[in-house]
């Protein structure tokens, strides 16, 4: 699905990472952890192909990010659903409008009416359908966000600190979905300070956990 | 034809997926509106220098004048010699004395209309009507100078090639000035385009994530600024015709400036102001989009 090999990163001269080699294969489970400012939120970008890697090889779906065109960027975006702390959303929509999106950008608009009622349906949000995003939650936000993501049935999911602003409940519940997604086939990648999180998810579903510190990518150790 | 439509239908949702921006909306309808309203006054007067030009030059480049001013008793017998020896000149198709009635009109924007011209020694004036190849003048000025000696031959060049000069330049100035409204109309929608998709930078964000073509996103502003540029220059175009048509009408005695305006067929010119304006707004907010969206990513 998506292959980064021997990866580096650097911002205003100043290494991020590097020697970073990650490969999503498809029905995995991922986490991702460090501390701030190591570049989880940076190695996610470049698994969507919203940064290119200064060094090294990133293959989405195959193709090399580096040489990809603007159209291909944004075709092989259709089939990554992403999920922001800040939900990213447009505040003048209304949430199923927002759900929605992906759909409408991608000229499949017909379909929207009976997958969005079922999506909208699963992130239990029938009643918030018709506001608009500043009217949310936290935690209505991160499942109308995760709505987004999945509505075009992507391949991949990439969550960046999915559970920051919301509680322990509503972390437990964000997780169910992702895992249930998993279990239908997608590859899920998270970002997370939370370890708690991470045990809840070990014990439901194999998952990997990586851990980005001192510019490098490893597998987290005997503590999880 | 199918793009065309397809973009005046547009995509809905596209269209609400960026907000209205008010200022560009209202930047983009009055700019169009006013250069509309200029682009048919410069119409106007190319076309009306136009047709000053084609009368000019049709009227007079195929006549000239022959003066005769012999005294009293030489006058008819220099008259006749001189139409002889125009009705014997190559390239002279027809030559005519004015009558005493057609002199006295020629005057009358002096004198009055009840200039006893008999009683005056005016010059008698012999109206000459080329042939398409024309005539040589210099041979007839010299068998004149010969044969007709109080005979003066003004052929029109010397104030007639000015005049259409003149004329035609006035024309092209009215479609340069077309040109340059066009530019600046351009020039405005492109900046308006630009400040609309700054303003939206956090759109463009969240439809670039959720897969979003660049030209997906560049056709939601290009159909609104076009669709703007096609409302103001058509209320521009329309103020602009009536102003023209409020203007006072041609008059025997009318000069250039109420000669102003369009006639028969070419009312229908301006029609085409506000396509070419949404054509213009088209290229220049699609171009604008396409730059801005490359330089974002």
């Amino acid at each position: 699905m998506i292959e980064l090999d021997n990866v580096a990163y650097s911002y205003g001269g100043a290494e991020l990472f590097s020697q970073v080699s990650l490969s999503l294969t498809a029905g995995s489970f991922h986490f991702l952890t460090g501390p701030s400012g190591a570049g989880k939120t940076t190695l996610l970008k470049l698994c969507y192909g919203a940064l290119l890697a200064t060094a090294g090889q990133v293959r989405l779906f195959g193709d090399d990010a580096a040489t990809m065109d603007r159209d291909a960027v944004a075709m092989s975006r259709r089939r990554i659903g992403v999920v922001h702390q800040d939900c990213q959303f447009l505040d003048h929509l209304s949430v199923a409008d927002n759900i929605a999106l992906p759909l409408t950008v991608s000229g499949r608009d017909s379909e929207a009416a009976s997958n969005l009622t079922d999506l909208i349906g699963w992130v239990g949000l029938r009643g918030q359908a018709a506001q608009l995003p500043p009217e949310l939650s936290g935690g209505e936000r991160q499942r109308a966000a995760l709505a987004r993501a999945v509505i075009m049935s992507p391949d991949v999911i990439i969550a960046d600190e999915p559970t920051g602003n919301v509680d322990w409940d509503m972390s437990q519940r964000l997780l169910t979905l992702l895992i249930e997604l998993n279990r239908m086939g997608k590859t899920v990648i998270i970002a997370t300070h939370d370890m708690n999180l991470i045990r809840a998810a070990k014990s439901q579903v194999t998952t990997r956990v990586l851990r980005l510190k001192d510019r490098r990518l490893m597998q987290a150790g005997v503590e999880l | 034809m199918t793009r065309f439509f397809a973009l005046i239908a547009g995509d809905p949702q596209a269209d609400r997926a960026v907000p209205p921006t008010g200022f560009t909306a209202r930047l983009t309808l009055f700019s169009a509106g006013a250069m509309a309203f200029l682009a048919v006054f410069a119409m106007a007067l190319s076309m009306a220098t136009g047709r000053l030009a084609d009368r000019w030059a049709d009227e007079l480049a195929r006549t000239s004048t022959l003066r005769i001013s012999a005294p009293a008793d030489q006058a008819n017998a220099q008259l006749l010699a001189a139409v002889e020896v125009l009705q014997t000149t190559p390239g002279v198709a027809a030559a005519r004395p004015l009558t005493p009635d057609e002199q006295r009109a020629l005057l009358a924007p002096w004198f009055g209309p009840d200039l006893p011209i008999e009683d005056l020694q005016i010059p008698q004036l012999i109206e000459i009507i080329e042939e398409d190849g024309g005539y040589d003048a210099a041979g007839l000025r010299a068998r004149l100078q010969a044969e007709v000696p109080a005979a003066i031959l003004d052929d029109h060049t010397r104030w007639r090639d000015p005049l259409v000069l003149a004329a035609n330049r006035l024309r092209n100035l009215g479609w340069m000035a077309m040109f340059l409204i066009g530019g600046a109309t351009a020039a405005m929608i492109t900046l308006a385009a630009q400040a609309a998709l700054s303003a939206n930078a956090q759109v463009i964000r969240v439809m670039r994530l959720v897969g979003a073509r660049d030209v997906y996103i560049a056709g939601a502003f290009v159909r609104r600024f076009t669709l703007r540029a096609l409302t103001g220059a058509a209320a521009g175009t329309v103020a602009g015709m009536s102003a023209i048509w409020l203007l006072p009408t041609t008059d025997a005695a009318g000069g250039f400036l109420t000669g102003l305006g369009f006639q028969g067929w070419q009312w229908a010119w301006p029609l085409i102001i506000p396509f070419l304006a949404a054509a213009v707004a088209f290229f220049a907010t699609r171009a604008a989009a396409l730059r801005t969206l490359k330089e974002q990513s």
